[in-house]
C-alpha cells in the first residue's frame, strides 16, 4: 500500500502537508485579521505599524518558542515571567553595579535564566514535583529576587551600546525581530531535524513508552526547562535594552502571554503536539489583535477580555477539528 | 453457512454498516445480528473490523452508513449513553475503570444513587454487593479497584453492565489477560447470563474458547463479514481458514537454531516482590517464561531492563558483569524489550509508524544529533514490508492501526536497534492468528541469527511450542526449569504449583 505515497508527486505531498498542518489554519486566521484591519484602519497599513507590531510580539514569541519545548514535552513553565524580569535586572546590574562590559553582562543575565531553568528541571525530575507546582514556586522566588537585588528601584544608567539589542535596527528592521526570527529558525530545526527534538515529542506523547525505548527522559526534561528559561531570559534582556532600564516588575503576567501564544499556535497541554511556526503565528495573532484594539480605540481594559476569548475560541476550534478527524 | 434471513426478527440487527477512517475502509457494508439468550462469537484477524463494529454499536464511534434496529425498530445510537439506555453494554479489552475509586463507586459512576443532594452510599453499597454475588465475586464493595486483579476488574465490568439491565453485553477479548481458572469463572457467568436471557457478543482470538461457549460464530475479514456459522457448523479449522482466507497448518513456527554461548545471565536478583531470581539465556535460544498472571515474570524483565529498581543481584552479558540502572544502559548493552502493554508502554500513539519504528534506534540513523531522514524512511519501509504491517503509509499515526499491526510496529522498533537479547512480554496477546504466526516466525529467525530471545506468555501452548527451555515462576520466585522435550501443560502447571 505504500506505493500510493510513492506515486504521488512531491508537489501533491507538499500541498497536502501545508493544507493539513494546523499552522496553516492559524496562518489563515492571522491573514484574515490583517486583511480586515487593512480595510478598516488607515494607520494599520503603514510599514512602521507592522514593524511595531512585530517588535512588540517578538518578546513573547521568543519566549513562546522556549515554552513550546516544555509544553510539547508534556510539562508547563509558569516561572518564565519572573525569569524574564530577573534576567533583565541582572544584565543591567552587570553593567551598572559590577562595571562589566555589555557582552558579559548579557551572558550573566542568560546564565541566571538558564540556572533557574535547570533548577526547575531538577525539581521536576529529582524531587518529582508536578511542573505546575515547581514552576509556581520559582515564579515567586525569581520575582522576589528581582526586588531583593534592586530594592524595588529600576536599574538605570546602562551602557548605551547595550540599547542596540532592543532599540537598534539591522537593514531597517528592528533587532528584536531579527533575534526572534533566528531563534525560531534554530528551534524549528532543532525540533524537526534532531534526535533530541524527536524525543521531546515522544516524551510528550507517551512518557512511559519513551522511557522503555531506552531514552533518558529526565535529561530531556531538564533540557527543555533550561532552554525555556534561557529564551525567557533572552527576551527579558532584550526588553530591558528596549526600555533602557532593568525594571524589577518587568514581565509580570508575561508567562500567560507566552503560554497563550503557544496554545493559540496549536500545541496541546497534554504534550506531544505543537510547532515553532504555530507559536510564532500565535504570538503574531496576539500582537495584531492588541494593535487592532488600540487602533480601533477600544479601551485597554477590554484587551485582556478579548484575548481571553480568542484563546478559548482557538482551542475549542482545534478540539472540534480533532474530534471530527476521529 | 447461513445466508438466508431468519424467519423471525432478531433482537438487534445492524444493516449495511460502513465506516471509513483516514486511508482505511474499516467496515464495508456489514450485516450483523444478535439474539437474546445466545452467545455469538465475533472473530477475525486484527484489523478485520470487529472492535470498530462493536464501538459503533456501543456509541463510541458513529457509522458513516447503515442502520441499527432493535426489535425491528430503527434506533439512532449517537453516544455511549444512548447505547446504555438501549440496553447495550460493552466491556473493553483494555479496562477503563477508575482505579482510585472503590467498586461501588465504579459500578454506579455517572448515575449515582441519591438521597436529596447527597450520594446514597448505603444504597449503592447494598446494590453493589448483590451485583457482585451475581458475578461470583466475594469482595467488599468498598475495596479500591486498584487492589483488584485484572480478572476481578473484568467481573466488576460485568456487574456494571448488569446494573443497567443490559440486554446485549459485548465482551472485547475478555479472556486475554485472564488465567485459566479465571476464564472458567467468566464462562460460568456467561452461562448464567444466557439463562437470564442476555445476549452476549464475545470477541476472542482463542479458538478453544470460541468453540466451547458460542452458539453462533460470525467471521470478519478486512472490514467485511465473511460468514456465519451455526452451533453445529462450528469447527476450529473452518473458522481459521475463513478468518485468514487460507489454511493454516502448523501454528507454531518453531525452527531449529544453533544454541551457543550464554548471552545474558541473571544471578540472585531481588526486588521488593521478586525473590532470588537466577536464570540465563544463550545465543540462538528461545527461553520461555511461564506462570500464572501475577507470578512476577514481567517484573523480572522490568528489573533486568532497568525500568524497576533492583534491591540486589548481578547481571552478566556475554560473561561480563554489567550495571543496568536505567533503560538507557539496557539499550546500550544490546537488550530490547517489547513490553506487555503496547498502547501504554510500547508506542507513542500520536506519532507516525515511521517515528515509532525509529524511536529506539535514532542514534543509529543520525549524525551530530541530526536525523538522517532518508535512512529513517528506509528503516520504516523495510519493517513495514518485512513484517507486512498493514498501514496506508508510513506516515499513518499508529493509533489508527489495529492491535496486531501496532504490535508489529513495537517489534520493528526493537529490531531496528539490532539487539543481542530480545525480551518479548506477551508478544501475541490480542493478536490475530496470522500476525501471531508471523511473530513466531520472526522469533525463530532471530534465534537463528544468534539473538537470545526471552518470551513471556500466558498461553501455555505458545510457551511449549516456541521455547527451547521454560522457566516457571510462581509468586515472585522461580519454581523450576523445564526442557523442550519434557514440556507439557501438565508439567508446567505442576512445577508452578508445586
Amino acid at each position: 500500500m505504500s506505493e500510493k505515497t510513492n506515486g504521488q508527486s512531491i508537489l501533491d505531498i507538499t500541498r497536502n502537508r501545508v493544507l493539513k498542518s494546523s499552522s496553516f489554519n492559524i496562518f489563515l486566521v492571522l491573514l484574515l485579521m490583517c486583511i480586515a484591519m487593512y480595510i478598516v484602519s488607515e494607520p494599520f497599513r503603514s510599514i512602521d505599524n507592522v514593524l511595531a507590531i512585530a517588535r512588540n510580539f517578538s518578546s513573547y514569541a521568543t519566549t513562546g518558542v522556549g515554552v513550546s519545548l516544555v509544553i510539547i514535552s508534556g510539562g508547563i513553565d509558569l516561572s518564565l515571567g519572573s525569569v524574564f524580569g530577573l534576567a533583565g535586572v541582572i544584565s543591567c546590574m552587570g553593567m551598572v553595579n559590577f562595571g562589566l562590559p555589555v557582552f558579559p553582562s548579557i551572558l550573566l543575565g542568560l546564565a541566571a535564566g538558564a540556572l533557574f531553568g535547570l533548577f526547575n528541571g531538577v525539581l521536576v525530575v529529582k524531587a518529582k514535583l508536578p511542573p505546575f507546582i515547581a514552576t509556581l514556586g520559582t515564579l515567586s522566588i525569581a520575582r522576589s529576587l528581582c526586588y531583593i537585588l534592586t530594592e524595588g528601584y529600576p536599574v538605570t544608567g546602562v551602557d548605551t551600546r547595550f540599547l542596540f539589542l532592543g532599540q537598534g535596527y539591522i537593514a531597517g528592521i528592528p533587532t528584536p525581530i531579527w533575534i526572534m526570527a533566528i531563534v525560531a529558525v534554530i528551534f524549528a530545526i532543532f525540533l524537526n531535524q534532531t534526535v533530541t527534538g524527536r524525543r521531546i515529542y515522544a516524551l510528550g506523547g507517551n512518557e512511559e513508552a519513551t522511557r522503555i525505548s531506552g531514552i533518558s527522559v529526565n535529561k530531556i526534561k531538564v533540557l527543555t526547562y533550561t532552554l525555556c528559561s534561557l529564551l525567557a531570559a533572552f527576551a527579558g534582556i532584550i526588553t530591558a535594552s528596549r526600555l533602557g532600564i532593568g525594571q524589577p516588575t518587568a514581565g509580570q503576567g508575561f508567562e500567560m502571554d507566552a503560554i497563550a501564544a503557544v496554545i493559540i499556535g496549536g500545541a496541546s497541554l497534554d504534550g506531544g503536539e505543537g510547532t515553532v511556526t504555530g507559536t510564532i503565528l500565535g504570538a503574531a495573532i496576539m500582537g495584531v489583535l492588541r494593535n487592532a484594539l488600540v487602533l480601533l480605540s477600544i479601551k485597554s481594559h477590554w484587551q485582556s477580555l478579548i484575548i481571553g476569548f480568542v484563546i478559548i475560541i482557538a482551542v475549542t476550534a482545534d478540539q472540534l477539528k480533532k474530534s471530527r478527524g476521529k | 453457512m447461513k445466508n438466508v434471513t431468519p424467519n423471525h426478527t432478531p433482537y438487534l440487527e445492524m444493516k449495511g454498516i460502513t465506516k471509513r477512517f483516514p486511508g482505511v475502509l474499516a467496515l464495508d457494508n456489514i450485516d450483523f445480528s444478535v439474539e437474546l439468550g445466545k452467545v455469538i462469537a465475533l472473530v477475525g484477524e486484527n484489523g478485520a473490523g470487529k472492535s470498530t463494529l462493536m464501538k459503533i454499536l456501543s456509541g463510541i464511534l458513529t457509522k458513516d452508513q447503515g442502520e441499527i434496529l432493535i426489535e425491528g425498530k430503527q434506533v439512532e445510537i449517537d453516544g455511549p449513553l444512548t447505547a446504555r439506555n438501549l440496553g447495550i453494554s460493552i466491556i473493553y479489552q483494555e479496562l477503563m475503570d477508575i482505579t482510585n475509586m472503590n467498586i461501588a463507586e465504579n459500578i454506579f459512576i455517572g448515575r449515582e444513587k441519591r438521597k436529596g443532594l447527597f450520594a446514597d452510599k448505603k444504597e449503592m453499597h447494598e446494590q453493589a454487593k448483590e451485583l457482585l454475588t451475581r458475578v461470583a465475586l466475594d469482595i467488599d464493595p468498598q475495596t479500591k479497584v486498584a487492589k483488584l486483579s485484572t480478572a476481578q476488574r473484568q467481573m466488576i465490568e460485568v456487574a456494571k453492565a448488569l446494573s443497567v439491565d443490559a440486554k446485549v453485553i459485548i465482551m472485547d477479548e475478555p479472556t486475554s489477560s485472564l488465567t485459566e481458572t479465571e476464564t472458567e469463572v467468566l464462562f460460568q457467568i456467561i452461562d448464567r447470563l444466557k439463562k437470564e436471557n442476555v445476549a452476549i457478543v464475545f470477541i476472542s482470538h482463542r479458538m478453544n474458547e470460541i468453540t466451547r461457549i458460542s452458539d453462533e460464530v460470525a467471521v470478519m475479514r478486512d472490514g467485511q463479514m465473511v460468514g456465519r456459522l451455526n452451533k453445529d457448523e462450528i469447527d476450529e479449522q473452518r473458522i481459521i481458514s475463513m478468518m485468514v482466507g487460507r489454511e493454516i497448518n502448523d501454528i507454531f513456527a518453531k525452527e531449529e537454531a544453533e544454541i551457543s554461548d550464554i548471552a545474558l545471565e541473571v544471578k540472585n536478583l531481588n526486588t521488593d516482590f521478586l525473590k532470588d531470581i537466577s536464570f540465563h539465556v544463550r545465543k540462538g535460544e528461545v527461553l520461555g517464561f511461564a506462570g500464572l498472571v501475577g507470578a512476577g515474570r514481567s517484573e523480572v524483565m522490568r528489573a533486568v531492563f532497568g525500568i524497576d529498581k533492583k534491591e540486589s543481584g548481578e547481571i552478566f552479558i556475554h560473561g561480563k558483569k554489567v550495571e543496568i540502572r536505567n533503560t538507557v544502559d539496557a539499550l546500550n548493552h544490546g537488550i530490547g524489550f517489547v513490553p506487555e502493554n503496547r498502547k501504554e508502554q510500547g508506542l507513542v500513539l500520536g506519532m507516525s509508524v515511521r517515528s515509532n519504528a525509529s524511536l529506539a534506534a535514532l542514534n543509529k540513523i543520525s549524525k551530530l544529533n541530526f536525523i538522517d531522514k532518508k535512512k529513517e524512511v528506509e528503516l520504516a519501509d523495510k519493517y513495514i514490508k518485512d513484517f507486512q504491517i498493514r498501514t496506508p503509509s508510513r506516515e499513518q499515526l499508529v493509533q489508527n492501526l489495529s492491535g496486531g499491526n501496532q504490535q508489529k510496529v513495537v517489534i520493528s522498533k526493537w529490531m531496528a536497534t539490532k539487539p543481542d537479547i530480545l525480551i518479548l512480554d506477551e508478544p501475541t496477546r490480542g493478536v490475530d492468528v496470522g500476525a501471531k504466526k508471523e511473530i513466531h516466525l520472526l522469533m525463530s529467525q532471530l534465534a537463528k541469527q544468534g539473538v537470545a530471545v526471552i518470551m513471556i506468555s500466558s498461553e501455555l501452548p505458545e510457551v511449549i511450542g516456541m521455547s527451547d527451555r521454560i522457566v516457571v515462576m510462581h509468586e515472585g520466585r522461580i519454581k523450576g526449569e523445564i526442557t523442550r522435550d519434557n514440556a507439557s501443560q501438565e508439567s508446567i502447571m505442576r512445577t508452578a504449583l508445586s
